[in-house]
């Protein structure tokens, strides 16, 4: 039975969350895994994940400033809730345990 | 300065509006910040392009709205609330209801009753097993330009059909005519319809056999016979083998009995089949390829094509006959009833698809009328309810419940109505039966019935309920409580245009029963060159009447209730037989028809016809066999000069002497021109015609008159028609037409009226605290009546002023197919107008008049 669910793009969202601590909101969420990881994250690709952690309870949100250069649109700053925490410690031991799991010589490989 | 680029608008529009509303700001403000971002890095173009890709993007499903913001937790308990909040609704306005209600019930039962009709209309003859396949054939006369086309057929064309096209026609049956006859068991006597046939028509129609065989007819003593006739004969036991007598001449077997054809079938009144060899049948004799005396019926092989077949054996008779051209054809039988008239030309044109067209549109109308005056109502009423709606909103109603509320409502009361509407059918199916000759009941078992019923109740439901559920659910509540909202004008146009609507279609239908019946009347009183009051016609069937007719006269005119009496080929009512006759000049190449009338020599002054020139025949004069009277008609056609009297006729072989000329009758359909008609005095006798005492009470003649015919003519019962009645029963579809056409117009102004009804008296309603005022600064109660009826006369007069010209359009059209007719007068136009007038002002001036009579006082102070 799995216990957290939390997907891959969905875990490195929880992470930058983390990361960015109190800055976390979309534009910065998105700018920070892109340089982080270079790879191309689009609007559409995060908000629905963060609405789906919102959804789950792993993230909560509240309002921020508006600034003018988003047309007085707030922001929506984002922060990690007791239960996003133990997905994610749960995934990371999860991922742990699997790489404690591999014997050795696996990695033995030649070439 | 540049300005400040700004992210495409038409692409912000379209994510507002797919976006959920919980999210829109946010996304909305990151959106903007990477597209400003972005014009700093890289330029308006490549933002902007940026820009539509990441809307594109965003569109899928966690942030594109959901259908429904809220989530019901309870749904059954909403769906009970509403039923209950429906219903209470119901009850608080009981009037309003009860109009909605009755006025849908009777459009529903009208249109389901007409809609019961055409469906038994349009299933005519789908009866058999082999409708597809069976064929009637049929002839085509041309001469000089026009064609006849017509069932009746010579019994030669069957043999080629039998032999050179086996493989293409399955059976063939030549039919007689559904003729009364007398059937006799021991005492038991009844007249009965009933038809020769051959020996493959009952399983050609795949008759469902209760007792022995449908082979039966091979036998030229064995005859068939239907259930219900077996019950009246015999009761419950099973009559095969039994004798039956027929017509008082000769004695058959019953070889079977089978289920009764449904009544709409080409043989739903025939009530027993005979052997078609038979002795008596005396069609067997025909055998000349110009004596078109019976129907012919064919079944056609599997897979063969009609048309095809129809070409191949069009020719049959052509070279038989050297005075006119004449061709077969086959024709489906099920299209027969329907599609069974041909014009001159012999191209099929009309029929009685065209009742069924007719019914079939007044039924929709009536319905329509009904909805509209459903919806006229429910939306007037839910004006009412704005507050209503503002309340519930504020309270926290959203929009699909209140939709939900307001279609629940009136889909409740579509139901009741339904619910009415089956009753009122169910109430009302034998007299319709009788009107329109039917025999129609409701196929309760019927899952296509109900389906249609159901979904077209629901239907109603909706559409009535949707302006109030859309509309009114779509209020500001802000609005609507403070008062600042105004239904206005605008609100009630739709509805003035459906009340347009609806007396448009009244007043059209009541013009043209008013024509249907002017014209039946104006037929009916046409002069018929014979006086029909008092005249009684008994058919001669069987012999013994016939020979004993001289002892029969004399008894008759000794018991003093009798006149005279005569004896005919056909009764006055309805002259047939068409013959065609030489005289001195006449155009070789022309062929007229007369009519062929056989009389004896009292008939004249029995029917009390008017010689016009020469004399009438005489008892007195043996030389009279040899002469004949023409009526005005054919002395015209024939145009002898100096006068026809003396004039030498030929009449197949024999020679005869005009000695007189008499006045024009009417003597079939009353509608046609006269036609040319030949009065011989030696033949075959049909009918005896007597002129009862008109001094003597009718009932007390036949009294009278009764136990002598069935003295002489003890095998027969004595049954008689009055002339008068016979020349009604030709007017009967026309009738019908009226009567029907009269009941539904009726409904429809009173389902019109109706409506009317209800909405002046929520207009008044509405009004209370205006005409309060009114009346304390003066306004007297005619003030007040001309003001709240003005509106609803002003639109009755728009529907008369549409109606004209439509009803004057169909009913000029329908008139062309009589040549005695009545021509359209304006008098007809006025009456119905005023008679429509007179009827809305008295609806409306009621709420009028109780609402300008009430108490200012009353008004004023309820708050």
């Amino acid at each position: 039975m799995k216990k957290y669910q939390l997907g891959e793009f969905e875990e490195i969202v929880m992470l930058t969350v983390g990361v960015l601590y109190n800055e976390a909101y979309g534009v910065s969420v998105k700018k920070e895994i892109e340089t982080r990881l270079s790879r191309k994250v689009s609007m559409g690709a995060l908000h629905t994940a963060l609405k789906r952690l919102e959804d789950k309870g792993y993230l909560r949100s509240f309002e921020g400033e508006a600034t003018e250069e988003r047309a007085g649109r707030p922001k929506k700053y984002l922060q990690i809730t007791a239960l996003g925490k133990r997905a994610m410690e749960y995934t990371r031991s999860t991922r742990e345990e699997l790489w404690n799991a591999i014997p050795k010589i696996a990695f033995k490989i030649s070439g | 300065m540049k300005p400040t680029p700004r992210p495409p608008h038409l692409f912000l529009r379209f994510f507002r509006w797919y976006c959920n509303p919980q999210l829109l700001r946010h996304i909305e403000g990151d959106l903007i910040e990477i597209f400003h971002e972005r014009v700093t890095q890289q330029g308006a173009r490549r933002a902007s392009r940026q820009f539509m890709i990441d809307v594109l993007l965003l569109f899928r499903p966690g942030i594109v709205r959901p259908l429904s913001l809220q989530q019901t937790l309870t749904p059954g308990y909403m769906w009970k609330t509403n039923m209950t909040l429906a219903w209470r609704n119901l009850l608080k306005g009981r009037g309003y209801s009860f109009i909605n209600i009755s006025g849908l019930a009777v459009g529903i039962a009208v249109a389901m009753l007409i809609g019961l009709w055409v469906t038994d209309e349009l299933s005519f003859d789908h009866h058999f097993t082999n409708h597809e396949r069976l064929m009637q054939v049929m002839m085509r006369q041309s001469n000089q330009g026009k064609t006849y086309t017509g069932v009746v057929i010579a019994p030669n064309v069957s043999g080629p059909l039998r032999t050179e096209y086996r493989d293409k026609i399955e059976s063939v049956a030549l039919v007689g005519w559904n003729v009364d006859h007398i059937v006799a068991d021991g005492d038991k006597k009844l007249v009965s319809e009933g038809i020769w046939a051959e020996a493959t028509l009952p399983d050609m129609l795949t008759l469902e056999m209760v007792h022995g065989s449908r082979q039966a007819l091979r036998d030229p003593s064995t005859m068939l016979i239907c259930r219900s006739l077996a019950q009246a004969l015999y009761g419950d036991i099973n009559p095969v083998g039994k004798l039956l007598r027929l017509d008082d001449s000769q004695e058959l077997t019953i070889g079977g009995v089978y289920q009764d054809l449904p009544n709409n079938t080409s043989f739903g009144a025939t009530r027993f089949m005979l052997p078609w060899e038979n002795k008596h049948n005396w069609i067997t004799g025909v055998t000349t390829w110009d004596d078109h005396v019976c129907s012919l019926v064919v079944q056609l092989a599997e897979g063969v094509d009609r048309a095809q077949l129809s070409d191949q054996i069009k020719t049959i008779p052509t070279a038989h006959i050297p005075d006119w051209r004449e061709e077969i054809m086959l024709y489906p039988m099920e299209r027969l009833h329907l599609y069974g008239d041909f014009n001159e030309s012999g191209v099929q044109d009309g029929g009685r698809i065209e009742f069924v067209w007719l019914f079939g549109t007044i039924g929709a109308f009536v319905l329509l009328l009904a909805c509209i005056n459903f919806m006229n109502l429910s939306t007037a009423r839910s004006e009412k309810r704005a507050k209503e709606v503002g309340i519930r909103k504020t309270i926290g109603s959203v929009r699909r419940q209140l939709i939900s509320q307001f279609l629940t409502e009136s889909i409740v009361t579509a139901f009741s109505a339904l619910l009415v509407a089956l009753i009122l059918v169910q109430l009302s199916l034998p007299s319709f039966n009788t009107l329109a000759g039917k025999r129609i009941i409701l196929p309760w078992g019927d899952l296509n019935f109900w389906m249609a019923t159901l979904g077209f109740t629901l239907l109603t439901g909706v559409l009535a309920g949707s302006y109030p559920a859309f509309y009114l659910s779509s209020f500001k509540p802000v609005k609507v409580l403070k008062g600042t909202f105004n239904v206005g004008r605008l609100a009630s146009a739709p509805r003035r245009v459906l009340v347009v609507v609806q007396f448009t279609v009244s007043i059209t239908l009541i013009i043209c029963t008013v024509v249907v019946f002017q014209q039946i009347q104006f037929t009916k009183d046409r002069p018929a060159g014979y006086n029909r009051n008092g005249l009684i016609s008994v058919p001669i069937r069987t012999p013994a009447l016939g020979k004993q007719f001289d002892a029969v006269r004399h008894e008759l005119l000794q018991t003093g209730v009798v006149e005279n009496l005569a004896q005919s080929s056909q009764s006055a009512a309805s002259f047939g037989n068409n013959t065609g006759i030489e005289w001195r000049g006449k155009d070789p190449d022309e062929v007229i028809f007369f009519f062929n009338v056989t009389i004896s020599p009292e008939f004249g002054e029995t029917i009390q016809w008017k010689v016009k020139e020469g004399r009438d025949f005489s008892r007195a004069t043996p030389a009279d066999s040899s002469a004949v009277i023409v009526n005005v008609r054919a002395a015209e056609i024939m145009n002898l000069q100096p006068s026809p009297i003396g004039e030498v006729i030929k009449h197949g072989d024999q020679e005869y002497t005009i000695i007189g000329v008499v006045d024009n009758m009417v003597t079939q359909t009353p509608y046609e021109p006269l036609k040319p008609a030949i009065f011989f005095m030696r033949g075959w006798m049909g009918t005896i015609t007597i002129r009862l005492n008109p001094q003597v009470p009718v009932q007390e003649a036949l009294a009278k008159i009764a136990p002598i015919f069935n003295k002489y003519n003890p095998s027969a019962p004595f049954d008689y028609r009055f002339v008068d009645d016979l020349y009604a029963d030709q007017l009967e579809a026309e009738q019908r037409i009226g009567t029907l056409s009269g009941i539904f117009a009726g409904l429809a102004i009173f389902i019109s009226c109706l409506g009317l009804f209800g909405l002046s008296s929520f207009v008044a309603e509405r009004r209370t605290k205006e005409i309060g005022i009114r009346k304390i600064l003066g306004a007297t109660i005619t003030n007040l009546w001309h003001l709240l009826s003005k509106e609803f006369v002003v639109l009755v007069v728009i529907s008369w002023l549409l109606a004209i010209p439509l009803s004057a359009y169909y009913m000029y059209d329908w008139l062309k197919q009589f040549p005695y007719r009545i021509t359209l007068s304006w008098t007809t136009f006025a009456l119905a107008a005023l008679g429509v007038m007179a009827l809305t002002l008295m609806t409306v001036s009621y709420q009028a008049i109780r609402a300008s009579l009430a108490k200012p006082v009353n008004s004023l102070r309820s708050e």
